[in-house]
């Protein structure tokens, strides 16, 4: 109706309604707005782009297989051609691997209780929002907790260390859990209690089954942020330079500590092989996390 | 299972219905087991206090409150003041944020308002990679990299400034240094800006399309739709979003231990040698032996803690409401 009032009101035909898009300063800034959003990405591709060029470029020539294995860390003064970083990259898949083992199973566990047992209950909503919290706490207060309660009784060891990655990944494998468990549709629960089966084994053999890829992917990027760690190691796993594989006792070390002690020292030999550790850590991080949108793209059944 | 029970008919008196036994141990035992684990998180949370609160009581006991409020620290001297790494630790996270600010919402409104699914889906993968590059990982290239590039760029910039009045009090002085405040606030905000885009960007998508359309329909620009539809709906989502990226800058340790310039002093000059607390902790735990020395550093991190957890309470406290506001209207 109104397209056919349209000519009486206006003469000169329908070519004075303006579509285009409008004209003069409201144009000009939208069109300045949308470009400062692209330049706001550039902000964040330019160091991406310029630190992965240094540590690959820099990394790449320290990087050997004798780098990777030997059994003892030189000391700084000695040149890049001696010994490497073996020690250190074996403590870092022990310890790592460990607090996975520790914070991996708790985590879900307690993804479980907040949206199988208490979604609508003031605990599960009071656990949800502490492990919120938790997120936030800084890494280094994890290192001086695990200090203060486990490494001034027992000393310092690769658990150690364990126990602070682990404290760190706890909250993050509850949070991406518990967002996978919400997906699951309720159907599938009614499904299996109406085949009077209990509610523990309806959340084990039904809900988390079909929720497991995100979970699983949720793990391995905790593993990959973990890895990364520096602060939590410094005060539980101190520093050593031949390899210990006996995780739970003696002194150990990691790639991440390694970095942070070579990166101020004045030896050419101690930086080249800052950077080398630092190539590995990164390949580390980055494998982990590629498996983790592997998993994602492979057994999610449910998405938002 | 208990509705059940009740829609059926009564069942005889004294008799228990079928459908009411007992759970049997081991469905009971997984839901203890469960919530063990779920509280495990209550337990670390009240740990840390009291075990950091535990070991820092010598600090207390031997410099007293007005030490711990001086900016004396010299381990040499007994002077174990925090309020130096205090500055510095809201100096350099208040550059981080002004820098990351912008760039993390610019990015998520980008994300979410300008380019298709098809090409956002790769660039929050890049961010992704942005946020698993471990914070040693920056500390070593911005202390071996970024730090002697920047010390030029500072050194010009000061002898611009010289003589105009604030800008010379903040960029300015005499020794300026590649590590110093503002060199730990550009790493910080590096490292912060995927987390606060990735929250905003969740916020942002909540937003829903019938007030856009509604804007597009009443002949806005994208930017003026964004300024009309988006912003008022997602603002205090974002800036809880930006509360939480503080308290992480605030926290981070590595990269800012090896930037910042490690000495202790309060100054305006952004372009001065300075110190965090978490900083502080990282570089000199190593050395400090017994005393109030080792006390200090765990009351330090004590103190950041406490400061962290109430910026996360904060923030939640900011999201919960907007998003409560947003449902209800």
């Amino acid at each position: 109706m109104a397209v056919t009032a349209e000519p009486s009101r206006t003469p000169q035909g329908p070519s004075t309604v303006d579509l285009r898009e409008p004209a003069g300063w409201r144009r000009t800034k939208n069109q300045i707005m949308t470009v400062l959003m692209w330049v706001a990405l550039v902000c964040v591709l330019v160091p991406l782009g310029f630190v992965l060029y240094t540590v690959i470029g820099k990394g790449a020539a320290a990087i050997s297989w004798q780098f990777l294995s030997s059994s003892t860390i030189p000391p700084n003064v000695l040149p890049l051609g001696i010994g490497g970083m073996g020690p250190a990259v074996i403590g870092t898949l022990i310890i790592t691997g460990f607090a996975a083992l520790i914070a991996i199973p708790l985590g879900v566990l307690g993804a479980i209780y907040i949206s199988e047992y208490g979604a609508t209950g003031f605990l599960g909503k009071f656990i949800a929002f502490l492990a919120d919290v938790m997120t936030g706490v800084p890494s280094i207060v994890m290192g001086l907790f695990i200090y203060t309660i486990w490494v001034i009784q027992f000393g310092y060891s690769g658990m150690a260390g364990s126990f602070a990655l682990a404290c760190l990944m706890l909250p993050i494998v509850i949070r991406s859990s518990y967002e996978m468990l919400r997906l699951v549709p309720n159907s599938l629960r009614e499904g299996s209690y109406a085949l009077g089966a209990t509610k523990a084994r309806v959340t084990l053999t039904v809900v988390l089954p079909a929720a497991i890829g995100g979970i699983v992917s949720g793990a391995l990027l905790a593993i990959a942020r973990a890895a990364g760690e520096t602060a939590p190691l410094l005060f539980t796993i101190f520093t050593v330079e031949a390899t210990n594989t006996n995780l739970f006792s003696g002194v150990n070390t990691a790639l991440s500590t390694q970095i942070f002690a070579n990166a101020t020292s004045p030896y050419t030999g101690a930086e080249q092989r800052a950077w080398g550790a630092a190539l590995t850590l990164i390949a580390i991080a980055f494998i982990l996390m590629i498996i983790a949108r592997l998993v994602t793209a492979r057994f999610t059944r449910y998405t938002r | 299972v208990s509705a059940v029970t009740k829609a059926d008919p009564a069942p005889e008196a004294g008799s228990a219905h079928p459908l009411a036994q007992r759970r049997p141990l081991g469905d009971r035992g997984f839901q203890i087991l469960a919530l063990a684990a779920g509280l495990l998180v209550l337990v670390i949370l009240v740990l840390i206090a009291v075990s950091t609160a535990e070991q820092s009581t010598s600090w207390f006991t031997t410099v007293g409150l007005k030490g711990i409020f001086s900016t004396d620290w010299d381990p040499t001297t007994n002077h174990f003041g925090a309020m130096a790494f205090v500055y510095g630790t809201v100096i350099s996270s208040v550059i981080a944020l002004i820098i990351a600010f912008p760039v993390s919402v610019g990015m998520a409104l980008l994300l979410t308002q300008v380019v298709p699914r098809k090409w956002s889906d790769p660039i929050v993968y890049v961010i992704d990679l942005l946020a698993v590059v471990p914070s040693v990982v920056w500390g070593l290239w911005g202390i071996l990299v970024l730090v002697p590039w920047l010390q030029k760029i500072y050194t010009s910039i000061s002898s611009g400034v010289k003589g105009i009045p604030v800008l010379d009090s903040l960029f300015g002085g005499a020794n300026v240094s590649g590590a110093s405040f503002f060199t730990a606030g550009i790493i910080l905000a590096i490292m912060i800006t995927p987390i606060i885009t990735s929250l905003s960007r969740e916020v942002i998508a909540t937003v829903p399309t019938i007030d856009k359309e509604g804007a597009y329909a009443l002949g806005a620009t994208r930017w003026e739709m964004i300024r009309g539809a988006v912003w008022p709906h997602s603002q205090g989502g974002v800036i809880g979003a930006v509360l939480i990226g503080f308290g992480r800058a605030m926290g981070e340790t590595i990269a800012a231990a090896l930037v910042i310039g490690s000495s202790a002093q309060v100054t305006s000059h952004l372009f001065y040698t300075g110190y965090s607390i978490p900083a502080v902790i990282a570089n000199q735990f190593g050395e400090a032996t017994g005393g109030a020395f080792r006390s200090g550093l765990i009351g330090l991190g004590l103190f950041l803690f406490v400061i962290t957890i109430i910026v996360n309470l904060l923030a939640r406290g900011i999201v919960e409401r907007t998003a409560r506001r947003s449902r209800g209207a």
